[in-house]
């Protein structure tokens, strides 16, 4: 417009402050849906579960019935022999699940990196299915494999060794190893990838110079792979025990939990669900929570001293 | 807005109930209009774990509670004692003029510690030991054997697995839940007495985990827990030659677990003498609901009127806790998938013996700590006596709160 009316001089300015500050409100109204979502779903319950532990609650009873108990939860929980049962079945997943993880991905990643050309996405792939399907699918599956009269490991396990039928999932002295083999085998993938995506980024000049040296391929793996590798695998370390310290889907399914050999699988995520959804003690539970983030907390600190320390003089 | 005037304005009262019982609220609804043409009916139906943790959240915050319940067993101790329900025993409900029409059991299982009942009972399971009778002639065992007491019952699992190559039972543990039961009188609790005492160390547990061992021991159970593939295939192909359940497994076994073994199957009395009842529903009304005069008025229907009981035990194939309806000519009626046999006299009979035991809200949590440490003694070899005194210390821990 042109400036012939007197009157326009005043106006812009007033209208530019009201684009302006519009212009100043519109990115805090983009990331709006992200902060109200997380406040609504993340904060609020993170803070609310604090709020929860430090009661006796039945949601049953309605919100009136919260009652201030203090760390008595805590006390409650850490004396509790479910409890201490559910961390060393933790634990012990933790450990036998976790640690074959590293040792097949490694060397397998390092196999695939160094012998496939052609053809290697799709044995990658073939690794990193199990991790994308859902673990309600992969638990029906090996619970129809697992059955103890009509499953087909028990089938071959027979006509190859003559063994008797096993009770895979109903047997205390199976449920176990069978749940850590399911875990096990459906966490491969998602670490080789994890490696594979590493050893892509280790200078293939080292390699060269060390081949030049007279180095073998054994000696390559172990003085340059593993070494370079480390960052990686302080993160695939970390990732696994956060995974593992959380188990619930697998032991959950595949074992049922109104049976008395569930007890063999109860993990501390499986434990503290039971406390809230059976026992309707919502208080504990959250207690128990707590106490879970704290171990894995420190296990990871634990971790980091122990794979991060030397990150920085591998960076280059 | 004056909250009495609400009330003929409001013209739909929801029903939240879970499958199979939905259909007898869908099939009730004809007769609803016919009663209220103004009130609408609307049943919302949520699969059985999702319908109960939907009830829990919605009696936590107050919000999107139904003006029907629909319980199961299983959570009605859990319910009745949360408060939330309201107390059909005071007026206006005045509900406890009802009780003497319903089966002895069934009530004192609604009322909460305090008193107030918190549920109206509208089916019930007489305990039955269903059999395969075929397998049973091939074995050459008779009912009496297998009835006669539980020393028997397994004695004829001995024969029948040798014979016919069949498990006596599905689980080891179907014999310990059974026999806890034993030697019950009105009044009492299964795992705890009136005064909170914890029960686990009495006689009656420790014969009820020896027996399940001898079974597990001389190899008589499939080690399949109910509900599982293990033990729909067992039952289906005939490799599981008891079950002793509710009587409306019946209906399971003719509808989907194994429809082929028409007229193979028996019902009989449980072993050993003993009377119990395998869960049962309930219809409850939240305090909170919007309507509950009609709400009242539904539940009214679908318990006290014999012919809308009727009509759900010919629905579901379920069974009446309204003894009016007990007496209707269906009951006559043979079963064909029970080989003809008018089994449901017999359970009338058992349900009349059932003792009307009363109920802990920490029930449930017991039989957890009673099945793990049952299963302590059947795989490592656990001494009973010391699985009983680690049971009660659980239990105890647990329960002061």
């Amino acid at each position: 417009m042109p400036a012939a009316d007197p009157t326009a001089a005043a106006r812009p300015p007033r209208r530019r402050t009201r684009h302006q500050r519009a212009r100043e409100l519109a990115p805090y109204l983009f990331i709006a849906p992200f902060f109200v979502l997380f406040l609504v779903f993340g904060l609020f319950p993170l803070a609310f579960s604090i709020y929860l532990s430090l009661h006796q609650w039945d949601p049953a009873e309605g919100l009136a019935a919260m009652r201030w108990v203090g760390l008595e939860n805590y006390w409650f929980a850490l004396t509790d022999p479910w409890f201490q049962r559910s961390l060393w079945n933790t634990l012990w997943f933790s450990v036998v699940c976790g640690v074959p993880q590293h040792l097949v991905a490694v060397p397998l990643a390092y196999f695939i990196h160094t012998s496939f050309k052609r053809g290697r996405d799709a044995v990658v792939g073939a690794y990193f299915v199990p991790y994308i399907t859902s673990s309600v699918a992969i638990a029906l599956i090996f619970t129809t494999l697992f059955s103890k009269d009509y499953g087909v490991v028990n089938s071959v396990l027979h006509g190859l060794l003559g063994i008797d039928p096993i009770n895979w999932l109903g047997d205390a002295h199976t449920t176990k190893p069978a749940v850590a083999f399911i875990v096990f085998w459906r966490f491969l993938g998602w670490n080789l990838v994890l490696y594979l995506s590493a050893l892509q980024v280790i200078d293939k000049e080292l390699y060269e110079a060390a081949a030049l040296d007279g180095c073998g391929r054994w000696r390559q793996f172990w003085h340059i792979t593993l070494p370079l590798l480390r960052p990686m695998m302080f993160f695939a370390i970390t990732l696994t025990i956060i995974g593992n310290l959380q188990l619930f889907d697998e032991p959950f399914i595949l074992v049922d939990p109104e049976s008395g050999v569930s007890l063999s699988v109860m993990t501390t995520a499986i434990f503290m669900y039971r406390l809230a959804f059976s026992d309707g003690d919502f208080g504990t539970a959250s207690a128990v929570s707590w106490l879970l983030f704290l171990i894995i907390a420190l296990l990871t600190w634990g971790n980091s001293r122990l794979f991060g320390r030397s990150e920085g003089s591998h960076a280059a | 807005m004056a909250p009495l005037r609400v009330r003929a304005a409001q013209t739909a009262i929801a029903v939240a109930t879970f499958p199979d019982l939905d259909r007898a609220a869908k099939a009730a609804g004809a007769r609803w209009t016919a009663l209220h043409p103004d009130v609408a009916l609307r049943v919302v139906s949520l699969q059985y774990p999702d319908h109960h943790t939907a009830m829990t959240t919605a009696l936590a915050t107050g919000s999107g509670l139904p003006d029907v319940m629909a319980v199961d067993f299983r959570f009605i101790g859990k319910f009745a004692a949360s408060g939330g329900l309201e107390d059909l025993a005071a007026p206006p409900y005045n509900g406890m003029a009802l009780r003497d029409r319903f089966v002895r059991y069934s009530f004192p299982q609604a009322i909460n510690a305090k008193g107030a009942l918190a549920a109206i009972p509208t089916d019930i399971g007489p305990g039955t030991l269903l059999y395969r009778q075929d397998i049973v002639d091939r074995a050459g065992v008779t009912e009496t054997e297998l009835t006669g007491s539980w020393e028997s019952f397994i004695e004829a699992g001995k024969k029948i697995r040798a014979k016919t190559g069949a498990y006596l039972l599905a689980n080891a543990a179907d014999i310990r839940d059974i026999v806890l039961r034993s030697g019950l009188a009105d009044g009492d609790g299964i795992y705890f007495d009136a005064q909170g005492k914890v029960l686990v160390e009495s006689p009656r547990f420790v014969r009820a985990f020896e027996l399940g061992r001898a079974a597990r021991v001389a190899g008589l159970d499939a080690g399949a827990p109910a509900w599982t593939n293990e033990w729909t295939t067992g039952l289906r192909q005939g490799r599981i030659a008891t079950q002793m359940m509710g009587s409306w497994l019946t209906g399971h076994l003719k509808n989907w677990i194994a429809p082929a073994s028409t007229g193979l199957w028996r019902s009989t009395v449980l072993p050993g003498g003993i009377s119990a009842s395998y869960g049962g529903s309930f219809y409850a009304i939240p305090k909170q609901a919007s309507n509950k005069a009609a709400a009242w008025e539904f539940i009214r229907l679908m318990t006290t009127d014999t012919a809308t009981q009727v009509d759900s035990l010919r629905v579901l194939d379920s069974f009446p806790a309204l003894l009016a309806a007990q007496t209707d000519p269906f009951f006559d009626e043979p079963i064909a998938y029970l080989g003809g046999q008018r089994a449901r006299r017999l359970w009338r009979e058992i349900a009349a013996k059932v003792p009307a035991i009363s109920v802990n809200k920490h029930d449930a949590m017991a039989t957890d700590m009673i099945r793990s440490e049952f299963e302590e003694v059947l795989t490592e070899g656990k001494p009973i006596a010391a699985a009983l005194a680690d049971a009660r210390l659980l239990i105890e821990h647990r329960a002061r709160r």
